[in-house]
């Protein structure tokens, strides 16, 4: 694990950069897949950038609500870079919030919109693996398995591994769109069904689980319901033979 | 029958597609069932000691600048804040002073700042010059061996580790300067929680 590079006084955030890499190729391959579904590609990248934007405000200043007599005290820490003062869920949900506004504001349609963003996404699912691999976070649980790396005081599943190598096939099967035709969603549902089967079966391997009463793992219950929920989806997705098209 | 061809015709045939998603939920449900954890992890007990959020805090015993010795096992029952420093860091000179003004305004409500001068990279008289030019008044500990920093895994200067009463580490910050805010809502974060 690689957490953090000194550079004289300044200490360099590797899984920082690992996600902002993974943010700049998502970025990319979006555009591109935007083009290619014949949609304004302007559009489909400033209602990602402007979702990011805002996700990061909003995850900011949800987390200040938190501790509002300090940010009160000292307002300039609203700007403080570092990452730990963010509150993740409100951040996504507000990014979710204000892109989807952007889109429906500029007529993007749906399941082209969602297929475009997809390679991005998995391309991003692949740096978050990165960026846990380089902070230690998503750790595995204890193993003797001849793999295991000597990781917070213990010999442990490389699920950081694990995990980047699941995001490369789930990304690998995204890019070749096996589903439907472009712009029908199918290939957004697939994301998101084997993303959810990728932690799914992961989850199990992990030492940092929630835990629920009766020793549940609550990430894997929420990743089933999600690829049954997407995989129900791709059906009533699916057009009807009268409407499909040869690729 | 091409590669693109064999998931569309399971997708056109409705039945086909519903015993998938049955398929799908009786090896998920039985994997998370194999996966689940049995009582005695869950119950736990204390957490190892390692130098990450979630872990007990590794314990140590330094000395003191100035005379004494501190234990940090022996400081249970307070949020203890510990910060690993150097006189030549320039984030550390500039995040020193709201870390005093954190300790002034909150120890009365139990917070303690443990200071760990990393000795071994910079000299106890530099220390005792950077303490009084700051008009620091919590502990300064001295890491003459480099002993803690190592256990710690010291990656940058300065770094912070939030312990709560239990002496379970709730967050740690490597780099800085950490921002007012950000000492002061960590701080109250585990004074709230277990008041």
């Amino acid at each position: 694990m690689y957490p953090y590079l000194s550079l004289g006084p300044l200490v360099v955030q590797l899984p920082g950069l690992a996600l902002l890499a993974g943010v700049y190729l998502a970025l990319l391959l979006t555009e591109k897949r935007a083009a290619h579904l014949k949609l304004n590609k302007e559009h489909v990248y400033n209602m990602v950038f402007w979702g990011l934007v805002a996700g990061i405000v909003g995850a900011r200043l949800a987390y200040a609500t938190r501790f509002l007599s300090v940010y009160l005290e000292s307002p300039l820490s609203l700007l403080a870079l570092n990452p730990q003062t963010l509150s993740p869920v409100d951040g996504i949900l507000t990014g979710l919030l204000v892109a989807g506004v952007y889109g429906r504001r500029k007529n993007l349609p749906l399941r082209p919109t969602l297929d475009a963003l997809a390679p991005g996404l998995a391309a991003f699912m692949v740096a978050v693996g990165v960026a846990h691999f380089l902070s230690g976070d998503a750790f595995g649980a204890p193993t003797d398995l001849p793999w295991g790396i000597y990781l917070w005081d213990a010999y442990r599943h490389p699920t950081q591994i694990y995990e980047v190598i699941l995001a490369l096939g789930v990304f690998l099967a995204v890019w070749k769109q096996p589903l439907g035709r472009p712009g029908d969603g199918l290939n957004f549902l697939l994301l998101v069904a084997l993303s959810g089967g990728a932690r799914l079966f992961l989850e199990a391997f992990r030492g940092d689980s929630l835990v629920w009463d009766g020793g549940w793992r609550a990430a894997q219950i929420v990743s089933l319901a999600v690829v049954l929920i997407s995989l129900a989806l791709m059906q009533k997705w699916y057009p009807p033979p009268q409407n499909r098209q040869k690729r | 029958m091409t590669k693109r061809q064999l998931p569309d015709t399971w997708l056109q045939n409705r039945k086909r597609w519903t015993a998938l998603l049955i398929a799908v939920f009786l090896l998920g449900g039985a994997w998370t069932q194999i996966s689940r954890l049995p009582p005695p992890d869950v119950a736990g007990g204390a957490p190892p000691a390692s130098p990450r959020e979630g872990f007990a805090a590794p314990d140590f015993t330094l000395e003191l600048l100035g005379g004494g010795t501190v234990t940090l096992s022996e400081l249970r029952g307070q949020a203890v804040m510990v910060n690993l420093w150097a006189s030549w860091c320039p984030p550390c000179r500039a995040e020193m002073p709201a870390i005093e003004r954190a300790y002034q305004d909150l120890k009365d409500d139990g917070l303690l700042v443990v200071a760990v001068n990393t000795t071994y990279q910079d000299s106890e008289a530099a220390a005792a010059g950077f303490v009084a030019e700051f008009g620091l008044t919590f502990p300064v500990a001295l890491d003459r061996n480099g002993a803690v920093s190592n256990r710690y895994q010291l990656r940058g200067l300065p770094s912070t580790y939030f312990i709560d009463r239990e002496g379970i580490i709730r967050s740690v910050v490597v780099g800085g300067p950490m921002s007012e805010g950000l000492i002061r809502a960590k701080i109250e974060e585990i004074l709230k929680e277990t008041p």
